[in-house]
């Protein structure tokens, strides 16, 4: 019976995916995408990988849907965005993902109910993801913090460019 | 795993529909926030694979992959809308085929 969660969590996240590429309004988009990364999470947790599934939602829906928050809000300043943001404060935007998204919180009650059940066996907990990551891959974890840190420079490179021309020209 | 018992062909098939979603919407959008998007989408449906794999033989290697994926994913994404910004300002558009400097 909890293996129903898996497929309807699977069936959330391919709508929502479906639903945010073919949106033409970017900001109702990013909705979908969110829903649909939380559909992953979901999964994650049913596949045995919590760690994963926190970090799934705290980096990709938090964090980096932030970022693309912050840049359509940046590149939609100017005309008519008080009438725009009004707009996307209408119901019928944000109803059907509101409702995935509690259909989803829903099956992740369900989940944790069965927790002995779905964290036993072949689930692999933090503390084995952690030995591992910090033992073996070590080498990784460093080309990781390497390539952050070029990700690091090469925004702040791109964006300060911006941000001094726009005000400059003020 | 005797709580949840899904096949992995299963959880590989939805991974590769998330796919190839991303990858339609990169080759079909000419607006470069979509794009970036998708390219999210493809890599989320690839560490997807990768912890179905991880969860099979009970390894830990899978969410490891997945942490590599999320600094990459994180990476691409900032410069990526570092370049938007710089994008929209030079040709005051967010349609790809209009920013054709290089004739490609």
């Amino acid at each position: 019976m909890i293996e129903i969660l898996f497929y309807m969590a699977g069936a959330i996240a391919l709508i929502a995916t479906v639903a945010a590429l073919t949106q033409t309004n970017a900001a109702h988009a990013l909705i979908y995408l969110i829903v649909s990364l939380l559909a992953v999470a979901v999964l994650f947790f049913l596949l045995g990988a919590p760690f994963a599934a926190a970090l799934e939602i705290l980096i990709y829906a938090g964090a980096i849907m932030v970022l693309f928050v912050f840049v359509i809000m940046m590149l939609n300043l100017g005309e008519a965005g008080r009438s725009r943001e009004r707009e996307w404060l209408a119901g019928r935007n944000w109803l059907l993902p509101g409702v995935m998204a509690a259909l989803l919180l829903f099956e992740l009650v369900l989940a944790v109910r069965h927790a002995p059940s779905l964290t036993s066996g072949l689930a692999v907990d933090p503390k084995a993801v952690g030995l591992s990551l910090f033992g073996p891959y070590l080498l990784a974890v460093e080309i990781a913090s390497m390539l952050l840190m070029a990700g690091l420079v090469g925004a702040y490179h791109l964006g300060r460019r911006f941000i001094v021309r726009r005000t400059g020209r003020r | 795993m005797e709580g949840l018992q899904i096949p992995l062909q299963h959880v590989l098939l939805l991974a590769g529909a998330l796919f190839t979603c991303g990858l339609a919407g990169l080759i079909l959008r000419r607006n470069i926030i979509f794009m970036l998007m998708s390219l999210e989408v493809m890599l989320n449906s690839a560490a997807l694979a990768f912890i179905a794999a991880g969860a099979r033989w009970g390894q830990p290697d899978g969410q490891i992959i997945f942490l590599l994926i999320l600094s990459v994913a994180a990476a691409e994404v900032s410069v990526g809308l570092g370049l938007v910004l710089q994008i929209q300002r030079r040709f005051k558009t967010l349609d790809m085929d209009q920013a054709n400097r290089l004739r490609g």
